[in-house]
């Protein structure tokens, strides 16, 4: 089950245990927020909030009880480096998770990890009691007395909207993973109604890596905007999938190059909610200003069927639709009959001007960040393979397709 | 249902609320852990939960009913969730799908009459640089191929066979 870790290692390998947490705990809570601020770390989870924001948020709001959650509900499709480093480098997670509770004042942390990943969560649990052992949870975290904090972990139940921050909180709650109205955000108003910070897994690993390097080490990296490394995901027609780290900022011609997918004649990137690039664009950059991403980056060789790859994505969002707004319930499915007309040859161009409407009304008027994606893939394609996908003599139906 | 069989059932779920702790954070792990013990979450245990947690039935089903993980329906000892997402699209989960159906002779949604396998679609599991991916019970398996799943299912069946070992919990998952 091992991932291949692409040609370069990562940062994380570099990092002494503890180095993170001891030095955050030298330094008083303000300064260790100025020194992620100053970084510039941005949500690894593809939001791209900056953390240090959030954290500051959280950390001056007022309230008895503050919470700290991991979200490890990694279902983007094409994400799989939360994964690898829940399994690899989880003492990190939890450094950064409890460099968080220091911050903001929190004394519980929640791991909310998917229901796929059951797999990985007695690891985890070994990790939390050995951290216990070690005084790194508990009470008088890193011997500093008043400074208690433990993490515990809750199980999803296979639903991909639960990734996202209020469903999350929800589902935690005990209730359906129905995204709530924002504002009032977590940060005030999260976990039972007490503050609450959401963040990547990833997020946290870097926060430690910030304390453990200095901010310019991070800030060094990358673009202005979109400072420091990044892992990525790579998955589909290149010679070399895995987990590659990459500084924001790359152009997805010189990941290719590094990946062994030079040939591809698209790129998702940022998964089935971000969006479909075709070769003339392989010359822009992977950052939070120009083509954003959480990590995922599928690769699609000059063989594949772009309506096949919309329509996939399509289906994805309809079954995981949770149904409370409009725009997403309805509009999905009408977008899949559009693909399925694509597909048929019988759409005309007016027809498909329709469903590029439709698509942008789910952009705008949809609740949560599921709805108002999920006509992302369709749309780029649309957008960009007009010749392949107009005008087509239908197909008999590959053997063996599911209905 | 007997009326012994229901005391009992509603002991281990009075058992389970002591353990999870009853607010309304408590549904869920409770919920969970009766549909890995008994494969179900049936309509009798979804009211005996509301009970327990001070809830309307209707808010247990709802739950149950949101979350793909959680049935009313019984499953299988053994529920199969073949990976549908693009990667493991594109690289040959039509063939092992229309396997896995040949070989249980079930299809996607249905239980075998023996009640050892369920058959369903799952989302990315994220495991697309190893696709194609499936997930039997908690354990996942990579790069599998329309002939590679019968070892695997053989697998299951020697687990969960006549002579296999019981630890009296019910079916290993």
């Amino acid at each position: 089950m091992t991932t291949i870790l692409g040609s370069r290692s990562l940062t994380f390998d570099t990092i002494e245990p503890g180095a993170g947490l001891s030095a955050a705990l030298r330094k008083a809570p303000g300064d260790v927020l100025a020194e992620i601020g100053e970084s510039g770390l941005r949500g690894r989870g593809g939001a791209g909030f900056p953390t240090s924001v959030k954290w500051s948020l959280a950390a001056e709001a007022e309230s008895d009880q503050k919470y700290v959650v991991c979200n490890a509900d990694e279902g983007e499709p094409g994400t799989f480096k939360d994964r690898v480093i829940l399994s690899e480098y989880a003492d990190l997670v939890l450094e950064g998770m409890t460099i968080a509770a220091r911050v903001i004042g929190a004394a519980r942390g929640l791991i909310y990890l998917r229901a796929e990943y059951a797999y990985l969560r007695g690891h985890i649990d070994e990790v939390l009691q050995r951290r216990r052992r070690q005084g790194l949870l508990g009470k008088a975290v890193g011997g500093r007395e008043g400074f208690r904090f433990d993490v515990a972990i809750r199980m999803g139940s296979g639903s991909y909207v639960c990734g996202e921050e209020t469903a999350l909180i929800e589902s935690l709650e005990g209730q359906r993973g129905e995204p709530r109205n924002r504002p009032p955000f977590p940060i005030d108003t999260g976990y039972f109604g007490r503050p609450t910070i959401v963040n990547n897994v990833e997020t946290f690993a870097w926060v430690v890596c910030i304390l453990a390097k200095g901010a310019g080490w991070f800030n060094s990296r990358g673009t202005e905007q979109s400072t420091g490394p990044k892992l990525f995901s790579v998955s589909g027609d290149c010679r070399r999938p895995g987990v590659y780290e990459f500084p924001l900022g790359v152009t997805i011609a010189e990941l290719l190059r590094e990946v062994g997918g030079e040939e591809a004649k698209a790129v998702q990137v940022g998964g089935a909610s971000g969006q479909c690039l075709p070769r003339a664009k392989f010359d822009r950059t992977i950052a939070y200003e120009d083509v954003p991403t959480g990590g995922s980056i599928i690769v699609f060789g000059p063989q594949r069927d772009m309506l096949d790859v919309a329509h996939n994505f399509l289906e994805f969002f309809a079954d995981e639709s949770c149904g409370q707004c409009t725009p997403c319930r309805e509009g999905v499915p009408k977008l899949i009959e559009g693909v399925d007309m694509l597909k048929r040859g019988q759409c005309s161009m007016a027809y498909l001007n329709e469903l590029c409407s439709l698509g942008e009304t789910l952009q705008l008027a949809s609740k949560c960040g599921l709805g108002q994606s999920a006509p992302n893939a369709f749309l780029s394609i649309a957008r960009d393979f007009r010749d392949e996908i107009l005008g087509r003599t239908p197909e008999p139906r590959r053997t063996g397709d599911d209905p | 249902m007997l009326v012994t069989e229901r005391e009992r059932l509603r002991e281990e779920l009075v058992r389970l609320a002591d353990e999870h702790g009853r607010d309304r954070s408590a549904l869920i792990p409770i919920l969970q852990e009766v549909q890995r013990r008994w494969l179900r979450i049936s309509p009798y245990c979804m009211q005996a939960i509301a009970d327990l947690l001070d809830l309307h039935p209707v808010e247990v089903y709802s739950v149950v009913s949101f979350y793909d993980f959680l049935e009313d329906k019984p499953q299988g000892q053994f529920v199969i969730r073949l990976c549908r997402t693009i990667t493991c699209d594109m690289f040959g989960k039509a063939h092992v799908a229309r396997q896995l159906e040949n070989d249980l002779g079930i299809k996607f949604g249905e239980t075998t009459p023996d009640g050892k396998f369920t058959l369903q679609w799952a989302h990315c599991l994220g495991m697309c640089d190893q696709g194609p991916a499936m997930l039997v019970n908690d354990q996942v398996f990579t790069r599998v191929t329309p002939e590679s799943i019968h070892g695997i299912l053989a697998q299951c069946r020697e687990t969960f066979g006549v002579h296999a070992v019981s630890d009296g919990k019910g079916p290993a998952r």
